[in-house]
């Protein structure tokens, strides 16, 4: 038996690093997966809501948070593949302006 | 007990797995240790009585997404990432700001929150139950899903294919370079 506050904690702490991620890392697929860390953390507390009411449902959005990820990473990873053939960095320090 | 000791060293493998994701410079470090993290979130998951949700955590997101991942790192030759330097009055504020939060948040959710323990194994999630509220309660987000993923393999591939000037200049300047070869590539 485990507490449910013990995993909105880890799903909290999860996403603390994802944040921690997206703001301090220069890399540009690093970043895309600090997003994905913090969908993680988000499934997670899915999962402990929807075992702590027994509710079936909330395992479903996380089939649907399954889904948009994997949507986002095509697409994202598409995206770092353009940007990284017109400017041949991966560096978003590097990556500033709109129209080269 | 037992449930909570396996919380526990999983739960710290996947919070140390997300703190290596940070600390590390090379992409492909911290796409491993993304898998960590993953990983150990399916044994939450089924710590959680949802196997069905932790067997497509493995599949999904451990397996296709990442091998996405490692496959545009190794794609694009990524290498360590400089760092720049950070301003020196963000962390000065920063870190006491995070620790303040961080902390109010852990009592709040350990205090506050009606924390009843969650019982292990409690509610059906076995592929059936999920799968009848899926294709009957949920069916037209499910077709809407089915919709966005073929828009986003649509837009993948516009994206990431070269621009037409490009290939139509690179295949030109292969004509010109070896004109014979091209000649009988056409002939078969």
């Amino acid at each position: 038996m485990v507490p449910l506050s013990y995993y909105l904690l880890l799903s909290g702490i999860l996403f603390v690093c994802g944040v921690l991620g997206f703001l301090i890392k220069r890399n540009i697929i690093t970043i895309f997966m600090s997003i994905e860390l913090m969908l993680n953390g988000v499934n997670l507390s899915f999962v402990a809501f929807a075992a702590h009411w027994h509710a079936l449902r909330g395992q479903i959005f996380v089939f649907f948070v399954m889904v948009v990820a994997a949507a986002e990473a095509a697409v994202g990873l598409a995206i770092i593949i353009a940007v990284y053939r017109t400017r041949e960095t991966l560096n978003v320090d590097q990556v500033n302006l709109l129209k080269l | 007990m037992l449930h909570l000791i396996l919380f526990l060293v999983f739960g710290a493998i996947c919070v140390a797995g997300a703190i290596n994701l940070l600390t590390q410079r090379h992409p492909i470090d911290s796409a491993l240790s993304l898998v960590v993290v993953m990983a150990s979130l399916a044994v939450e998951y089924l710590l959680l009585g949802a196997e069905f949700v932790a067997a497509v955590q493995v599949i999904v997101y451990a397996g296709a997404i990442m091998v996405l991942f490692v496959l545009v790192i190794m794609l694009l030759n990524a290498g360590v990432e400089e760092r720049t330097k950070g301003s020196r009055i963000a962390v000065l504020l920063g870190v006491p700001g995070v620790v303040i939060a961080g902390v109010l948040v852990a009592w709040i959710l350990l205090h506050r929150v009606n924390a009843a323990p969650v019982p292990i194994g409690a509610q059906p999630g076995d592929p059936r139950d999920i799968a009848r509220i899926l294709f009957h309660d949920f069916l037209l987000p499910f077709e809407i899903t089915s919709v966005l993923i073929m828009i986003a393999i649509l837009g993948a591939v516009v994206l990431a294919s070269r621009p037409e000037a490009v290939v139509k200049r690179a295949s030109a300047e292969a004509s010109k370079a070896a004109p014979e070869l091209v000649g009988a590539g056409k002939e078969h």
